[in-house]
């Protein structure tokens, strides 16, 4: 099959990227370095192309019908605001992340791009009508610079909070803007019209404070901030508990049910899954990557699903599923890699620190 | 000393008996950032075209195949602190290992530097 091109294709190549295949698009990997793109996005602003996500619509009335769905809280979700979520199946096993948005006239859905054609086939199977908003594009303006980048364009951004989201103009072109993004910065995710992305794009890498970046240091990025990879951390096997994302089950949720698996995850809240993703450091600087075993008292006892270097810790850092018994901070265990074994210690995530801009948190 | 390459990207820099073994710069700018390198150890037997070190950029691991057989004289111990240097410097202080060769006869299969050359153009 050939891969289907971004609305920024033209533009990534002229300014140099390495071009792969992903979730079925030719995606820029790299532009000026993984490294050289993760440091800039950590320092100032870095400008992702994510428009193979899917972006979907449902009827504001459709609120109901997807807390079947889902374990979030969606028939009380206000007006402009985000909510994270999990498509789940009949064992409470993750089909999908997501982001749920209310919107005055509907619901505005962001899914994986790998996942967003069984999404929609899930979402119809269910007796919804998803819209599939393959018209428009979707870019990420991640880091402590975004904002002033973003403000000097768009007028009123920096107005918003984290999980906030609101519609402006841009030369004409109607924009829907949330403070939220998936590498740990303060920044915007942008969804444009796809005939006028390349003109935002453009506009947004002159400012000075912005470079392109591709999905090699968006990996990284999300990696060192701790946020899971559908299709790799989370899958149809790994509950909302195991997955340490008990968070995106809903207080009413959790006393209503409800949703697909409820009574298993309601009942891993209350007596502890088995088995945790956590996050590992490993001694050294020897990346350890996806299907690692993790050795825990001479035993294989669980397997890494994201790993690689931190580039702005200069550490190699992991996430994994260990058995519960293992999962402590503190924990030391061991990766094995190539046959050789290293050291590593099971540590809070993020492994490096978020910077979001909060509701009734100071500036 | 005269300088061999392979098709999988490698180079051998030979004098008489000893050659020094490393990724061409084609090869690094494929890699991207290497931050890991694991390279054999003194007195290990290597052969020709088998996985003999390891090199990681931020997105995957990659085998390095030793381009000729022999016994590993040296590690580059420099890689273990500053592993980029197999971007910065690939064809001189990002060597990988040395080692004595086993067989001259073998160098006759790799190309030269005009030859690798024309290989990469037509890549």
């Amino acid at each position: 099959m050939t891969d289907l091109l971004l609305p920024l294709d033209a533009l990534h190549r002229r300014l140099g990227a390495r071009v792969v295949a992903f979730a079925g698009y030719a995606m820029p990997i790299q532009f000026a370095g993984i490294i050289a793109e993760h440091q800039w996005t950590r320092t100032s602003a870095g400008l992702f192309d994510v428009s193979h996500m899917g972006q979907l619509t449902l009827p504001c009335a459709a609120d109901v019908a997807l807390e079947g769905l889902l374990p979030g809280d969606i028939t009380g979700l206000r007006t402009g605001v985000l909510r994270y979520s999990l498509l789940l199946n009949g064992h409470g096993g993750i089909l999908d992340d997501l982001m749920v948005t209310r919107r005055d006239d509907d619901l505005y859905l962001v899914v994986n791009g790998a996942t967003k054609h069984a999404d929609l086939t899930h979402l119809r199977a269910a007796g919804l009508s998803p819209v599939y908003r393959d018209d428009l594009a979707l870019l990420a303006l991640q880091g402590p610079k975004a904002v002033t980048a973003l403000e000097r364009l768009v007028p009123g951004v920096a107005a918003l909070h984290f999980m906030r989201a609101a519609a402006f103009d841009w030369d004409g072109a109607p924009l829907w803007i949330s403070r939220s993004g998936y590498t740990g910065e303060d920044g915007f995710e942008i969804s444009v019209p796809g005939d006028r992305t390349e003109a935002l794009a453009e506009a947004l890498l002159a400012q000075p404070e912005v470079r392109p970046v591709g999905l090699g240091a968006r990996d990284s990025l999300r990696l060192e901030a701790g946020l899971p990879l559908y299709g790799h951390d989370l899958t149809p096997d790994t509950t909302p508990v195991e997955a340490g994302l008990s968070f995106a089950v809903s207080k009413r949720r959790k006393a209503e049910g409800g949703f697909p698996g409820a009574a298993i995850v309601l009942a891993q809240l209350l007596a502890g899954p088995a088995r945790r993703r956590v996050g590992l450091a490993i001694d050294g600087r020897q990346p350890v990557r996806e299907g690692a075993a993790v050795i825990v008292d001479d035993a294989v006892a669980g397997l890494v699903t994201s790993g690689g270097f931190g580039p702005a810790l200069g550490s190699s850092i992991a996430m994994a599923y260990v058995p519960a018994a293992a999962a402590a901070d503190g924990t030391r265990l061991q990766v094995e890699v190539r046959g050789k074994r290293l050291d590593a210690t099971v540590v809070p995530m993020p492994f490096f620190p978020k910077s979001y801009v909060r509701e009734g948190a100071p500036r | 000393m005269t300088l061999y390459f392979t098709k999988d990207h490698e180079w051998v820099a030979v004098d008489g008996t000893s050659g020094t073994v490393g990724v061409t710069d084609y090869a690094q700018g494929q890699l991207g950032d290497v931050v890991f390198v694991e390279v054999p150890v003194t007195g290990t037997s290597v052969t020709k075209g088998t996985a003999t070190a390891v090199v990681e950029s931020v997105k995957a691991a990659s085998d390095v195949y030793s381009p000729v057989s022999g016994s590993v004289t040296e590690a580059n111990a420099a890689l273990t602190d500053d592993p980029a240097l197999v971007n910065t410097d690939p064809e001189g202080r990002g060597w990988f290992f040395k080692l004595t060769l086993a067989d001259a006869g073998e160098l006759a299969t790799l190309m030269d530097e005009a030859a690798y050359k024309t290989f990469v153009a037509s890549l």
